[in-house]
């Protein structure tokens, strides 16, 4: 089979995943299927599935709204009724596609959530969103806070808090509105087949390593994490979707390919770059282009790991079904503090062998945002390698200036070359 | 003379409020040799600090007194002001004075400063206090109590003495105390408003944060008995007005000014309420950990960097508007506050459904010209007036 049919596989898979997914939401009113609305980051699939409950992500529908056109208009809508300009772009995009009739993605209606299950990870404003939502649906909500990780390790307080709140809470309100008593082998079952599918993403995502890198680690990145981050972990399909990503990128790595890119596979990598940082999704595929147009892969990423920092080593454990889903959540990337973020990105820089850090940092976000700056020299501190700023957002395409952007990458990628000029040969000429 | 007596009592509080340099702390320090921890807005465990002979000094950022300089370099122009002058403060040396500070898990810009802390001043104890959103005793309140055995232990490893329960109990009763001040001048504000103009209380509150506890009773019991002789204090013609959104980074006091000579009585705010967190007195039975825990799960104040388990956002406004018997609600918020910004459009739509008018600006607590908000506060405030004429018999 030719490595543009396997290619075709994987995606084709996701999307069939995707729709789906989507298909069944549409029906779920008539087939008496339960939603639950909740997060990425420290979202509890598992949990979910374990209660036949399916699980609807706002972010990923914002997301969706961008790279389709229609965050614009949602975005106004919301702003109009009263939401501020300043605030998350996620939380207005939803407003505005729940207030223009809820069609999801795949343009089917979504159903109005039977739970918001506010996992309350990494950010202060999901809080908000729910509250908001709850007005909206009238829903019951059931909250889980996850605490922070402000000294760059999980204690014992914190896990034992948020076991208490799932066993208590969360599960509680899943039995009432599935109408199924918690089964915690069905739940063991979903996480043994989550940590296989973690074991697959982790190889994918390393597989950066070689030279060339066989995949783009953000922008190829944030289709390869799809069903991990969203509705699919611990099911047969993720499985099977990561065991063949995984073999298509070993295909690349034994034929020396690069990533594929908007305008087909990279033929020379000339720079290798970190990332820290969400993307743009209104003009996702202009700003890939950009990079690879400059010869530039990310052979790492920092948003990536929102939904689970599985290259970090983390696992769900069917063996400690409630501790880890507890883990799980603690450990998501913007649930760590900025020095361990630091640490991360100077560790990505060194096993990627990276020229340079590159942020992203989106005028949404103060959860990833609030301190990039200071993330930023302190890795060019600590490594010596160039560092650049660019500034956008999320799904604003008001906030997306392609120019600007374009100015400001060429002018980094001088400076990375010119800096490989003037570096001792030694380094130039290493293997 | 009582005119000048409050005039004293206000520039002193002023002194307070103004000494970015934190000298009264260092004088304290000298005095008493105990710790100095900051602490960021908007709640900190006050009691368990003084119990353990440390002064708990809060930290409202920078305002308008002080020039950013090197803080721009840290913060993105869509990120609020507070975190930007603070870290000013902190570079300047201006904090060297706290031994620790602590940052309170209200949002994602206070959370990513206690990083920004640690990566700066890693000598120093940045210790990020992460309270409970779940409010179960037997779960959320379970892990703040080992929150705060864990931060009380992180006081001690620095030197401060270790927490004894008399010494606890007899800080919660002291700070009862002083909330029960603050508490009735807050009531005498709502009843006369014209005694208690908003923009000296607001003074009065800053001191408290910098000032030891006693130190600031005496301070609001002087206060008091100077405005309840001052005769020249006399009703005006102005709109009874709550003021919300305004938690955590402060506005420059001209903007409270400003807003008070528009027309507006402010009867109600949400300015520096660390003072007032809790609605009513901490008990003073049993252990005073769990009281203090207790205290915080179910007697806070509501805020938008809480959740709210049961009812709609909002209702505790309108309940204030009522109780403080308010015409209008003004929503002053800074730039690119989250918690607020994302909180506001519940709180219009309760507000809204109440029958009661209300108008929305933002501001930086840098700001110098009040130009537009002098004339919104001010129509406001006319409207308001006018509504109320028209349906007087
Ligand atoms: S602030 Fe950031 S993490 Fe939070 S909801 Fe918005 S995009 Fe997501
Ligand atoms: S002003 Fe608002 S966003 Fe800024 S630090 Fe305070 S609460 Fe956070």
């Amino acid at each position: 089979m030719t490595i543009a049919a396997r290619k075709d596989r994987s995606q084709e898979r996701q999307k069939q995943m995707i729709a789906e997914h989507f298909q069944r939401l549409g029906r779920a009113r008539e087939s008496g299927e339960k939603c639950v609305y909740t997060f990425v980051p420290g979202n509890l699939t598992e949990l979910l599935r374990a209660f036949d409950l399916l699980p609807v992500l706002p972010e990923i529908n914002a997301l969706q709204s961008g790279m389709r056109g229609k965050s614009r208009e949602y975005i106004g809508l919301a702003e109009k009724l009263g939401h501020s300009e300043d605030v998350c772009t996620y939380v207005k995009c939803d407003i505005g596609m729940l207030k223009s009739g809820n069609i999801g993605p795949t343009g089917e209606r979504l159903p109005d959530p039977d739970l918001l299950l506010l996992s309350y990870t990494g950010c202060f404003t999901f809080l908000k969103w729910f509250e908001l939502l709850r007005q909206e649906y009238r829903a019951p909500t059931v909250m889980l806070h996850v605490p922070y990780q402000a000294d760059g390790q999980i204690t014992p307080s914190q896990r034992e808090y948020v076991v208490a709140q799932l066993k208590h809470k969360v599960i509680p309100a899943l039995e009432r509105v599935s109408g199924k008593k918690f089964d915690i082998d069905k739940l063991r079952e979903q996480l043994r087949r989550s940590a296989q599918a973690e074991d697959d993403l982790v190889w994918v995502l390393q597989s950066a390593r070689h030279r060339p890198s066989p995949i783009d680690a953000y922008f190829g990145g944030v289709y390869y994490i799809g069903p991990i981050f969203s509705a699919f972990r611990g099911t047969q399909e993720a499985l099977e979707y990561y065991r063949e990503l995984r073999e298509e990128v070993a295909e690349r790595i034994a034929l020396g390919l690069g990533p594929v890119t908007p305008d087909g596979p990279l033929e020379r990598e000339k720079f290798r770059v970190v990332v820290e940082g969400p993307p743009n999704w209104t003009s996702f595929r202009e700003f890939w282009k950009m990079f690879a147009d400059e010869g530039a892969v990310v052979v790492a990423s920092t948003y990536t790991k929102v939904g689970g920092t599985y290259d970090l080593g983390f696992r769900h454990d069917p063996d400690r079904p409630l501790e880890s889903l507890a883990d799980y959540c603690l450990g998501c990337y913007t649930n760590l503090n900025l020095p361990t973020r630091v640490d991360v990105l100077c560790q990505y820089m060194d096993e990627y062998s990276a020229d340079g850090l590159l942020v992203h940092s989106v005028k949404s976000c103060n959860s990833f945002s609030a301190g990039q700056l200071a993330m930023l020299n302190e890795v060019e501190r600590r490594t010596g390698k160039p560092v650049g700023f660019l500034e956008s957002d999320l799904v604003d395409p008001r906030y997306f200036s392609a120019a600007n952007i374009k100015n400001r990458l060429e002018s980094y990628f001088q400076m990375v070359a010119q800096k490989r000029a003037a570096a001792p040969r030694t380094e130039a000429s290493a293997p | 003379m009582s005119a000048s007596r409050v005039q004293g009592i206000v520039e002193r509080a002023e002194d307070l409020c103004r000494d970015l340099r934190l000298e009264s702390v260092r004088r304290w320090k000298e005095q008493n040799g105990g710790l100095a921890i900051g602490f960021m807005p908007i709640w900190a465990p006050r009691e368990l600090l003084r119990a353990q002979g440390c002064l708990p000094v809060g930290i409202m950022g920078g305002g308008e007194d002080v020039e950013i300089i090197k803080g721009d370099a840290f913060y993105q122009s869509y990120i609020c002001h507070l975190p930007r002058s603070t870290i000013e403060l902190a570079l300047g040396g201006s904090l060297d004075v706290l031994d620790g500070m602590i940052f309170p898990a209200i949002c994602d810009v206070i959370r990513n400063l206690s990083g920004i802390w640690k990566l700066r001043f890693p000598e120093r104890l940045a210790y990020y206090f992460d309270s409970p959103q779940d409010f179960d005793p037997q779960i959320g309140g379970a892990f703040l109590r080992r929150e705060l055995e864990e931060f009380s232990h992180a006081l001690v490893q620095r030197g401060a003495r270790p927490l004894e329960t008399e010494a606890l109990r007899e800080s919660l009763a002291a700070y009862n105390a002083n909330r029960a001040r603050v508490q009735a001048l807050y009531q005498l504000r709502r009843d006369e408003p014209w005694k208690v103009p908003t923009w000296e209380l607001y003074l009065l509150q800053r001191a408290g944060l910098v000032a030891p506890v006693e130190e600031h009773d005496r301070m609001l019991d002087e206060y008091l008995a100077a405005i309840r002789a001052d005769e020249s204090r006399r009703p005006l013609d102005q709109a009874r007005v709550v003021l919300t959104g305004s938690f955590c980074e402060q506005p420059p006091l001209g903007l409270i000014k400003t807003l008070e000579r528009a027309g507006c009585y402010i009867v109600d705010d949400d300015f520096i309420q660390v003072g007032r967190w809790f609605k009513n007195p901490a008990s003073l039975d049993g252990d005073p950990l769990d009281n203090l825990v207790n205290a915080f799960l179910r007697d806070s104040l509501e805020s938008p960097t809480r959740y709210e388990e049961q009812g709609n956002k909002g209702e505790e406004l309108v309940r204030r508007v009522a109780d403080s018997r308010a015409e209008g609600v003004l929503f002053c918020t800074p730039s690119f506050c989250d918690p607020a910004l994302l909180d506001q459009p519940m709180a219009v739509r309760a507000i809204e459904a109440s029958g009661t008018p209300w108008t929305a600006f933002k501001y930086a607590e840098n700001n110098g010209q009040f130009q537009v908000i002098r004339e919104q506060a001010g129509t406001f405030a006319d409207s308001i007036k006018l509504f109320s004429e028209a349906l007087s018999p």
